[in-house]
């Protein structure tokens, strides 16, 4: 299998290479830029056939030229971030109400002001409602990986959703790293062409997309979304699973377990702070401590079930947040929790806000961490929910 | 139906219909009639942008449809871009886009989704050159939020939110000149047209079809509802506003200006005569009339000169 030393960024590209795509509309934004000006070189070097590229002037305009174009039957992709998926936001729930399998990479950085380019997953975690599906990738890898089962998923006749591939600002997007890519052959076979739900080309049989609904029918064409989202699941287990059959790396579980058999405390968290996190286990684990990560790769649809069968047998949950919702609490953190309320499996949670606009969190930081939870547990009690761990004081 | 041979002979626009009976639009609606005529010109194989605006509604809502050609509802903003994206697909997957036998993509917005919130997206598709046709349809107001100003709203006219009153707050700018605007962006072609004279019109939408590039038809349609006018006076409003050289017809194509006559050839209407007939302009004054008057014929020997220089 050839393996290429590639940024997150190039990582992405080269998934939009291999998975065929036909039209990319997309509009610059600082440390999305590398992936378009990557496809760019694709088509201006003739690496890529009937790959139609729309340098449009606005996001805004980004996500509405891939939503005609994927109405039309093209497999569709663009990428972003922060200020830039902001602006996106009124056509990301337009993309999924007209059912469109659009993928997306959205590089997570800070939301200004202050202005800051650097991680943070507050842009993403803001499209929450959308109907898109997310995945947070760990390492460059997985956002290749993710790229090429997205557009499976995204296109599969019972979801029709489409799906946004979650990247670290600069500490994925920058950073170079061995990534394994299979054949073109053998991602063919994985990812065919597109069969649309509904084409704008049928002029035997025209029909209109998202004409008014009235109260009488808007209501299920919602239902029909959330099903979707339900099917997703499903989906997502089959395809990451099918994807670790042919190529090695499984994805069937929506949530990473690492060393959590028999921890009694489990970091939980998304994308690439979870590498910080598993180096950390590790040496946690040598000095006695029992602890595991766990990884939250599907953020929507949310893997409630998964949580449970995890949260049922250990003592704590250390929910790691590179976000936050104001006048409430890490969104990871929030949603964890929800899920658990009605369920026999409650562990004591407790949320650690990190790494907000690009700071670092360290092995030492993930150490301390475990010690405070631990402490904790002991005492049987929270010595406050909510902590923002790198606050200077 | 086949009509007989000598009626046949007579017609100056196609016979067939692809715009159906049981659309939503008001008694006398010019937009209507306009979609009527697009649809006629492309025989149905066009693939229709509409964003917010009166066609949304008239269109008919879910699961119905009035035109006889696939229909994308989009946002308010993004029909230069959603037009744009299509015709990448329809040229990523190999179809022929535009000519006699290929596909028409249409762009159909009103002119707040045009002249103010969609000006970005269409300036971004004159401005990339894609094989598509953008028509605005202007009925000089958001009519279908309720008759609210837009840019292309005239001076002196009344809406909802210029209502005239004892401060006399009526518009107070003077209408947009989005066709300018347009046509800085040198497109292949850009045109008024006025739902008065269809065979102008069919002939500026078969124009737009055969020429490569960008296209861009700002078409008069009045709004009975909106501009408080009888709504059997809808063709005769429309006309007068070509005859007083309020709204003159021109095309521009490859740099060149050309009047198309039914303009005026000699000196226009007085623009009284179009104003009367509207209820939105009956709190104007004679100063305002006067007003508006300048400024129409100030545009219009503008016009001219732009046709005599660059003819």
């Amino acid at each position: 299998m050839p393996k290429k030393v590639v940024s997150g960024n190039y990582a992405a590209a080269y998934a939009v290479k291999h998975a065929r795509v036909e039209v990319v509309a997309a509009y610059p934004i600082t440390p999305q830029t590398s992936i378009i000006e990557k496809i760019a070189e694709f088509i201006a070097n003739g690496e890529v056939e009937n790959l139609q590229y729309v340098p449009v002037e606005s996001e805004h305009s980004a996500m509405a030229a891939c939503i005609g174009a994927s109405a039309t039957g093209a497999r569709t992709f663009t990428a972003t971030s922060a200020q830039g998926l902001a602006l996106m936001h009124e056509m990301l729930h337009w993309a999924a109400g007209a059912r469109l399998p659009i993928v997306m990479v959205d590089v997570n950085r800070a939301m200004a002001p202050p202005w800051s380019v650097w991680d943070d997953q507050t842009d993403s975690l803001s499209q929450r409602d959308t109907g898109w599906l997310q995945f947070y990738a760990e390492n460059n890898q997985e956002v290749y990986d993710g790229v090429l089962m997205a557009f499976k998923i995204a296109e599969h006749e019972k979801v029709n959703l489409p799906v946004m591939i979650v990247e670290s600002a600069f500490i994925l997007s920058h950073t170079y790293d061995v990534v394994d890519m299979p054949e073109q052959e053998e991602i063919d076979e994985f990812l065919p062409p597109r069969k649309p739900l509904y084409t704008l080309t049928d002029f035997e049989n025209p029909f209109s997309v998202g004409a008014l609904g009235t109260p009488a029918d808007y209501y299920e064409f919602r239902y029909k979304i959330a099903k979707a989202m339900e099917e997703a699941k499903k989906v997502i287990k089959e395809v990451g699973k099918e994807y670790g059959e042919r190529f090695g790396r499984d994805y069937s579980q929506m949530i990473e377990l690492y060393r959590t058999d028999d921890a009694e405390i489990v970091f939980m968290g998304m994308g690439s702070l979870m590498g910080t996190v598993k180096e950390a286990v590790d040496i946690l684990r040598s000095e006695g401590y029992k602890v595991g990560a766990a990884k939250v790769r599907w953020f929507r649809p949310f893997p409630r079930e998964e949580l449970y069968e995890l949260a049922k047998n250990v003592e704590g949950i250390a929910v790691l947040d590179r976000n936050f919702s104001f006048g409430q609490e890490g969104i990871l953190f929030n949603e964890a929790k929800g899920v658990l309320y009605n369920t026999d499996a409650r562990p004591i949670m407790k949320n650690y806000i990190v790494g907000l606009g690009g700071r670092d969190l360290t092995v030492n930081d993930v150490k301390a961490i475990a010690k405070n939870m631990k402490e904790i547990i002991e005492k049987g009690k929270l010595d406050r929910e909510i902590e923002w761990y790198h606050l200077k004081r | 139906m086949e009509l007989p041979a000598d009626v046949k002979k007579k017609l100056t626009l196609p016979f067939e219909e692809h715009f159906y009976a049981g659309h939503t639009a008001c008694q006398g609606c010019g937009a209507a009639l306009g979609l009527r005529y697009v649809l006629k010109a492309y025989g149905g194989k066009a693939i229709f942008t509409i964003p917010a605006c009166c066609s949304t509604i008239i269109a008919g809502p879910w699961p119905y449809t009035a035109l006889n050609a696939p229909l994308f509802h989009t946002a308010f903003e993004t029909t230069g871009a959603v037009i744009s994206g299509i015709e990448a697909a329809l040229k990523a997957k190999g179809y022929k886009v535009k000519g006699e036998d290929g596909i028409m993509v249409v762009g159909w917005a009103g002119d707040g989704g045009t002249a103010d919130i969609g000006l970005q997206a269409l300036s971004g598709f004159l401005e990339r050159g894609h094989d598509a046709l953008y028509i605005m349809y202007d009925n000089e107001a958001y009519m279908n939020t309720g008759i609210q100003r837009s840019s292309s709203t005239p001076y002196g006219a009344w809406t909802t939110n210029t209502p005239g009153g004892k401060k006399h707050f009526l518009e107070q700018r003077p209408k947009k000149k989005v066709i300018d605007i347009v046509i800085a962006h040198k497109p292949a072609y850009a045109a008024t047209a006025s739902v008065a004279y269809p065979e102008d019109f069919m002939r500026k939408l078969k124009k737009a079809q055969t020429i490569k590039g960008p296209a861009f038809i700002q078409l008069f349609a009045p709004c009975p509802t909106g501009w408080r006018s009888p709504t059997d006076k809808t063709i005769e409003i429309a006309r007068l506003a070509v005859q007083t050289a309020y709204f003159p017809l021109f095309e521009y194509e490859n740099g060149k200006y050309k009047i198309n006559m039914p303009s005026p050839n000699k000196e226009p209407k007085p623009l009284e005569e179009f104003l009367k007939l509207q209820g939105r302009f009956k709190y104007m004054t004679k100063e305002d009339i006067e007003t508006l008057q300048e400024w129409v014929l100030r545009e219009w020997e503008e016009l001219k000169k732009k046709a005599e220089v660059f003819g």
